[in-house]
């Protein structure tokens, strides 16, 4: 344990450098740069309101807001799980020439990940106060919900990278699920309807629907709802705990299948 | 003096399947017919000895003998199916020169890159980042992306970070025939001034001649097993005889 400390502390650097890596060569050549990652957002907004907001008739002011904090929320989920789904194979040169710290390919990418959207989170506090919702000292809270969701990414990216390295199927069979995922986060409709229909389970049992929901709250300024916030802890904290501990059982095999 | 490096019955198996089975479809199908199976391969089989400070291995053997894979799995590349390796002390690895390198960064991002990968921390790199660009002859390319750069000016890239440190033990695969010829006669002296200061040494090499001009102990690997090991003069006459 004590040799597992010092060793994340003399690759610290290294993992530094590597998230650098990430935000430096994702936007390197194009002409706007990082700027790209408050645009994307931004535009994704203009068309999800459109057309659930004006097509479909919500007209709520915030609406927007609505839309932008869950798709900024769910966004990152999918990149940073995708990333780390890929960060073992795409590494496999390294892998198999030199001695890294083997966690330090999927936290990499998720952290570099993590970065990009609190950046964008800059684009959801401009949107809001155009929209009329203001800062309170609620918005303090944010802070839980937003390190939920990293605690949650690591972990679901943490499995999807130990089962990547053996399934290769996991990347298409992942991208189906995250479909599923997004559509039980209720990012651009409101949740009301469904829960009143009593389908309103398929919302409760994904974690992610949960996180966003305390997010929202702290950002409209309400109370979070403490059952939820609850069952986004503890999920949060299964999948790291279960993530962490596949990813070490099997770490020493991933050579023999890269 | 206790042993810089202690390899103990140390084995490595890989599975070679002979189709390589990575879909759960496949997977799920095979496993219920029953059809999965694994050649196995042990590339290494009960290999062990010691090292002291100071002492230069050479390890000789044909192709696909298990050279790389000791190497690697002393590296710490490798985790040996069974047995275990104990290293003290820094170790330099140049198995595969710039392992880590990022083709669209530029030599200079690189230079911190590749340090971090070797474990090097920040203010390290920073305080002997000019001196690993000028062995490397690189200045007026520092700036350019990696991926413009030849080969050659890669490798001596890499060699130059590598070296960089001073370790106590260093791991040679084939490095030294690195760049061109001047570059090669430089690398090759840089090596040597580590050798006077009593860096243990593991070196690979298909030159027996270059074996037996750097290194002082040896061993033939064969098919994974260790045929031999002693003083380089009688290692050098058995492979001789076996190349022969």
């Amino acid at each position: 344990m004590k040799e597992r400390i010092r060793n994340f502390f003399r690759y610290r650097y290294l993992l530094w450098e590597l998230v650098k890596k990430g935000i430096k060569l994702k936007y390197r050549r194009s002409y706007l740069g990082i700027l790209w990652s408050l645009l994307e957002p931004l535009l994704t907004m203009v068309v999800l309101t459109f057309i659930f907001g004006t097509l479909l008739g919500h007209n709520e002011k915030t609406f927007a807001v609505y839309v932008l904090s869950g798709r900024l929320l769910y966004s990152f989920f999918s990149m940073a799980t995708n990333s780390a789904l890929r960060s073992v194979r795409g590494n496999a040169a390294m892998i198999k020439k030199v001695y890294v710290p083997k966690y330090l390919y999927p936290l990499s990418g998720i952290l570099f990940n993590y970065v990009i959207f609190l950046l964008s989170l800059i684009i959801l506090a401009v949107v809001s106060l155009v929209q009329g919702v203001y800062p309170t000292w609620r918005t303090l809270e944010m802070v839980i919900p937003l390190i939920l969701l990293l605690l949650f990414s690591f972990g679901v990216g943490m499995i999807l990278a130990t089962v990547g390295v053996f399934f290769r199927d996991m990347e298409y069979l992942w991208n189906v699920a995250l479909m599923l995922v997004m559509y039980t986060c209720a990012i651009f409709y409101y949740p009301d309807g469904l829960m009143k229909s009593g389908k309103g389970w398929v919302l409760k049992i994904n974690p992610l629907y949960s996180i966003i929901s305390c997010f929202r709250d702290t950002l409209f300024g309400d109370p979070m709802n403490m059952k939820m916030l609850l069952y986004a802890g503890v999920s949060s904290l299964v999948v790291v705990v279960f993530g962490v501990w596949i990813f070490y059982k099997k770490q020493d095999e991933f050579i023999l299948h890269i | 003096m206790g042993n810089i490096i202690k390899v103990d019955n140390v084995s490595m198996k890989f599975n070679l399947s002979q189709e390589k089975v990575d879909s759960i479809k496949e997977y799920v199908i095979k496993f219920l017919k029953r059809e999965i199976q694994y050649n196995e391969f042990w590339a290494l089989k009960n290999i062990s000895f010691n090292m002291q400070k100071g002492e230069r291995l050479g390890i000789l053997g044909l192709n696909g003998a298990g050279k790389s894979t000791l190497l690697k799995v002393i590296a710490g590349v490798f985790k040996p199916t069974e047995g275990k390796v104990e290293r003290h002390g820094v170790l330099a690895p140049m198995l595969e020169l710039g392992a880590g390198f990022d083709m669209q960064y530029t030599g200079a991002e690189n230079i911190y890159l590749y340090g971090s990968v070797l474990g090097y921390s920040k203010a390290f790199i920073e305080e002997r980042f000019d001196e690993i660009v000028a062995f490397s002859e690189l200045k007026e390319f520092i700036d350019v992306p990696l991926k413009n750069y030849s080969s050659g000016m890669r490798a001596r890239l890499g060699f130059s970070i590598a070296t960089i440190v001073e370790p106590d033990i260093l791991i040679l695969d084939e490095v030294l025939s690195v760049g061109d010829a001047k570059f090669r006669k430089k690398s090759e002296k840089k090596v040597m001034d580590m050798f006077d200061k009593g860096v243990t040494v593991l070196f690979v090499s298909h030159s027996l001649e270059q074996v037996e001009r750097l290194c002082n102990k040896a061993m033939i690997l064969e098919h994974g097993k260790m045929l031999e090991y002693g003083d380089i003069s009688k290692v050098a006459e058995t492979y001789r005889k076996i190349i022969e």
